[in-house]
């Protein structure tokens, strides 16, 4: 341990401990801007500087470690100019367009300008008007509201091995650039979105769409139906001030109600199904001598990234759509024809955790219905801010249930928002149809949590089945690579490219730190537990589609409607 | 009055370069060789009893540099020599390149046999190729003569970029990266290229070491200031009648610098500023010129000793444009990594020009003097810390200057 002074306070903290940490110990909160808790230091931004006792130079406290005897004060005249006038410089280079800003109230910037009554700014302001990028459908960049954190760089190199960010110039004329300066749909962005995550200000955002949305409802003639994530129930609740995972789902239904949406159903409903025909295609290759290992084709991110760096892998992937372009193409054919509904008519959107949900609704093969299968792609964070411009209250809304046909779902389904949910509700069904046993405890605990890699054995009646789950896309190339070497023991990878998974995804409510993304994964359990049913094969809604419709899995039906194929350098095509 | 001694140039005009026989026969070597009978302890323990101080600008105990990379335990440390070279006006580590490589090669040799290592980098200034070609032909003697035994060094080329003279934006450039600085600590004696301890020092601190070790660290800390000894190289240029190097002892005041050494200003004018240590120096008047150039006698009056250029002004100069000037340089140098340096050094040639087209305003001043004292204790590294210098010193010092272009 080492003895230190902070503001007066004496501490014992743990060798090794930075300044930001130590004053945290005491209750001394330093203001950051360039720091994030999961990422390596760089103590560039130089907010966090404080004075060191005996140094003529003040200290970076994200960067600068203690040592004993220490003394550290944060907040003297001299400090406090300095931070003040830091932020002024910042701010002199930023465009003064908080109100229409993404982040407007979210923003880490504006939260120091705040704290720091800046006012009459001395430096004049001095935006540079670079280009804004609006290239992909999922995200956009705005370099000129770029603060130059380099918090984006490492998200998408270290935590997702992308490398599609990177510096360019230098000084006063340094950006972030998408690789050699291009846009980003020509660079290898895989649309994950974890930069905006990543980003203290209104940089990277998400390709924001609650206008298309607003005048699909105004339109008479559209019925507007919507599909919900798994993930997006245990995060909305952030977006309007409710503590995560506390939002009743039927209150959340009641709220899309509330907001004009005509149907309200679940994607669940599709990951159950998707588990009954991935789970049916991994024992087909099994039998069969199929490529192997499989990997799952749930995430779009994923898929984008596997088709991107790996195209020798497409082959490896289920040929499964995700669970939203299952619901895509079956509420345009199947549930129309339920409901007596055109199918023309529908306009279909779904509410993602996701950005790169946004690409994948816009893929050209996406259209198997007959029309495109889902018309627009609505995030956590959009609907977080349709149901603030609704002025809804959800302590007294009433609780309402979701329209029939495509809205039941098992537990199996709501962990797919976790990493390793989807390996495990694959399990839960795998296991009960092979063995024709029925499981004692569905929970196969080893599949869960954050860790970035994850594997499991499980006996299926004498074949033993070697499975993985990555989760952040630098773990999955680890997964990758051993497999395009030969070298993969695995039959079955389940790769999410968000970190947690889902609950992690580049939609969901700005997520700086890991620890709320574990207690996003925790909230999943606790619903997955209070659910009836808990495997995919038993629920009632699934029987019917393929008594009724499908007949059976992987058969001519599903061939049309739930299968897909993949490309290589995928993005050519927008 | 002061007298020229050469120590670092003490080879100058004696030898030829390109011939390692000529500086073996100056005795070329020979420290080497006493360097590792003494044992590495004793060799260190001499350094530091020399109090040689890092004639890069930094002014670190040398020695004490050199304990700390040789106690960490690494399976491999390096030595670096910063021949950098980018203040403009200083020329003086290429003074001793171009006439006297050895010397350099065996002050590295003697720090790697002090500290362990076994690879050696020269990251040489990219506008000197002629260097380069003479620092690889004379590294290929001394390894042709067996004379640096497993010691092997490797010139690597800059590209022009300033702050690649900081020496953790030096490491960054060797490896590959951006020139960038890293925060620190942790320092390069602990954790420096590819992470290994690291003692990164300056071509004329490594010219000085064979002599001290040849003549006794003790012999070395009886020259010049006792606080800062030795001897500094000087390049002189601007307004004098003498614009050329001289090597004095650090005990010579700034006065001898201009009036003896460069032969007083040109053209019968008067004298009105020096600046000393390059583009980020302070610029001091006359009435601070009895003070001796050494580290901590310049610090005291709120100056650097630097890289030992030492630009004179005469009365003519108009110390706003001149400063303008410089700030242009700092906002096309700064690297970008630090907000306070990016923004700061941008900002400051936006006033400085704003001062020197006659647009500003007393208030215009007093937010240079802000910007100028946050930058000089906030930015990551010392490009932006000592960028203020030239702008907060002519505030100071000539205020006249200013107050002539208010608006």
């Amino acid at each position: 341990m080492v003895n230190l002074t902070v503001d007066g306070i004496k501490i014992s903290v743990p060798e090794g401990s930075t300044i930001l940490q130590a004053a945290k110990e005491v209750g001394v909160s330093i203001p950051t801007l360039c720091y994030h808790p999961d990422q390596a230091v760089k103590a560039n931004c130089r907010v966090c500087v404080c004075e060191v006792e005996g140094n003529r130079l003040l200290q970076a406290a994200c960067a600068m470690p203690v040592f004993e005897g220490m003394t550290v004060k944060t907040r003297t005249p001299k400090v406090l100019e300095a931070r003040r006038t830091i932020l002024e410089l910042i701010l002199a280079n930023h465009p003064q367009d908080c109100l229409n800003c993404i982040r407007n109230g979210n923003c880490e910037l504006q939260s120091l300008a705040e704290e720091f009554a800046i006012r009459d700014n001395p430096f004049e302001n001095k935006v540079r008007g670079l280009p804004k990028d609006f290239s992909t459908p999922a995200l956009f960049r705005d370099p000129d509201k770029c603060v130059l954190c380099r918090r984006c760089i490492e998200a998408c190199s270290v935590i997702q091995s992308v490398n599609a960010l990177g510096l360019e110039g230098r000084g006063v004329h340094s950006m972030v650039v998408p690789t050699l300066g291009k846009d980003l749909l020509e660079s290898p962005c895989i649309m994950c979105g974890q930069c905006i995550h990543a980003c203290p200000v209104g940089a990277i955002g998400e390709n924001e769409q609650i206008d298309e949305f607003l005048a699909a409802l105004a339109d008479p003639n559209k019925i507007v139906v919507t599909q919900i994530a798994p993930a997006v129930r245990v995060a909305i609740a952030e977006e309007i001030g409710m503590t995560t995972g506390d939002m009743p789902m039927n209150v959340f239904v009641q709220g899309l109600r509330q907001i004009g949406f005509d149907y309200v159903l679940h994607t669940n409903f599709t990951a159950d199904l998707t588990i009954m025909e991935e789970g049916n295609e991994l024992l087909k290759r099994l039998k069969e001598g199929g490529t192997l290992p499989m990997f799952t084709s749930c995430s779009p991110g994923w898929i984008n990234f596997c088709e991107t760096f790996y195209p020798d892998l497409t082959n490896n992937l289920s040929t499964c759509k995700s669970p939203q372009q299952m619901f895509g193409s079956l509420v345009k054919t199947y549930w129309a024809d339920k409901m007596g509904i055109d199918p023309a008519n529908i306009y279909s959107v779904s509410i993602m955790p996701c950005v790169a949900k946004k690409f994948e609704a816009a893929r050209p093969e996406m259209c198997s219905s007959g029309y495109r299968d889902v018309d627009l792609v609505l995030t956590t964070r959009e609907i977080g801010r349709l149901f603030r411009m609704s002025g809804l209250d959800f302590n007294k809304l009433p609780g309402a249930d979701f329209d029939p046909w495509m809205g039941k779902y098992t537990g199996a389904a709501v962990i797919f928002g976790a990493s390793g949910g989807v390996m495990e509700a694959a399990l839960r069904t795998v296991y009960e149809v092979v063995t024709g046993n029925t499981l004692e405890d569905v929970n196969f605990t080893v599949t869960r949590g954050i860790t970035g890699i994850k594997e499991a054995e499980v006996d299926l009646n004498g074949t033993v089945v070697k499975v993985a789950i990555a989760n952040g896309l630098a773990n999955a190339r680890k997964l990758m690579d051993q497999v395009r070497a030969g070298e993969s023991p695995y039959h079955f990878i389940e790769i999410m490219a968000c970190p947690g998974g889902c609950i992690g995804g580049g939609g969901q409510p700005i997520t700086k730190a890991n620890v709320k993304r574990v207690e996003r994964i925790d909230a999943i359990y606790v619903e997955d537990e209070a659910c009836e049913m808990r495997k995919s094969h038993i629920n009632p809604e699934v029987t019917a589609i393929y008594e009724d419709f499908l007949h059976e899995p992987l058969g001519h039906k599903s061939h049309e409607l739930l299968h897909t194929h993949y490309h290589n350098a995928n993005k050519k095509f927008l | 009055m002061a007298e020229e001694m050469r120590i670092v140039l003490r080879n100058y005009g004696k030898i030829d370069p390109l011939k390692i026989e000529d500086y073996l026969a100056q005795g070329g070597y020979k420290a080497l060789e006493k360097a590792r009978s003494m044992g590495q302890a004793a060799l260190i323990d001499d350094v530091k009893k020399s109090n040689l101080r890092g004639r890069g600008g930094a002014g670190f105990n040398c020695g004490m540099k050199w304990s700390f990379a040789a106690s960490a335990t690494a399976d491999q440390k390096y030595v670096i020599c910063n021949a950098d070279e980018g203040e403009p006006g200083t020329y003086k580590d290429r003074l001793i390149m171009e006439n006297d490589p050895q010397s350099l090669l065996e002050g590295m040799a003697i720090c790697a046999y002090a500290i362990g290592a076994n690879q050696g980098y020269i990251y040489c200034r990219g506008e000197y190729p002629q260097v380069i070609e003479i620092l690889n032909q004379a590294i290929d003697q001394a390894k042709a003569q067996g004379l640096l035994g497993d010691f092997d060094i490797e010139v690597r080329s800059g590209a022009g970029a300033y702050v690649c003279g900081e020496e953790t934006a030096l490491i960054e450039s060797i490896e590959g990266s951006r020139g960038e600085p890293r925060f620190k600590p942790p320092f390069p004696p602990v954790q420096g290229l590819w992470a290994k301890p690291t003692i990164v020092n300056n071509v004329e601190t490594f010219a000085n070491i064979p002599v001290i070790v040849d003549k006794g660290g003790a012999w070395y800390a009886d020259i010049g200031n006792p606080a800062y000894p030795g001897t500094k190289v000087f390049t002189l240029t601007g307004d004098v009648n003498n614009r050329t190097f001289f090597e004095v002892p650090t005990d010579t005041t700034i006065r001898a610098l201009v009036f003896k050494f460069g032969g007083g200003i040109r053209g019968g004018k008067k004298f009105k500023a020096v600046q000393i240590g390059g583009t980020s120096g302070a610029f001091i008047p006359e009435s601070l010129l009895d003070t001796q150039v050494a580290f901590d006698a310049m610090s005291a009056i709120g100056a650097t000793l630097g890289s030992g250029a030492t630009f004179v002004l005469d009365e003519t100069r108009d110390l706003v444009d001149v400063s303008t000037r410089i700030a242009k340089f700092f906002e096309h140098e700064s690297c970008g990594k630090c907000a306070p340096c990016r923004e700061g050094t941008a900002r400051m040639h936006e006033l400085m020009k704003k001062l020197n087209e006659g647009k500003g305003s007393s208030k215009d001043v007093a937010l240079l003097e802000k910007l100028g004292r946050v930058m000089s204790y906030s930015c990551l590294c010392g490009l932006g810390q000592a960028a203020p210098a030239p702008v907060l010193t002519t505030i100071k010092h000539f205020p006249a200057d200013y107050n002539a272009k208010l608006m």
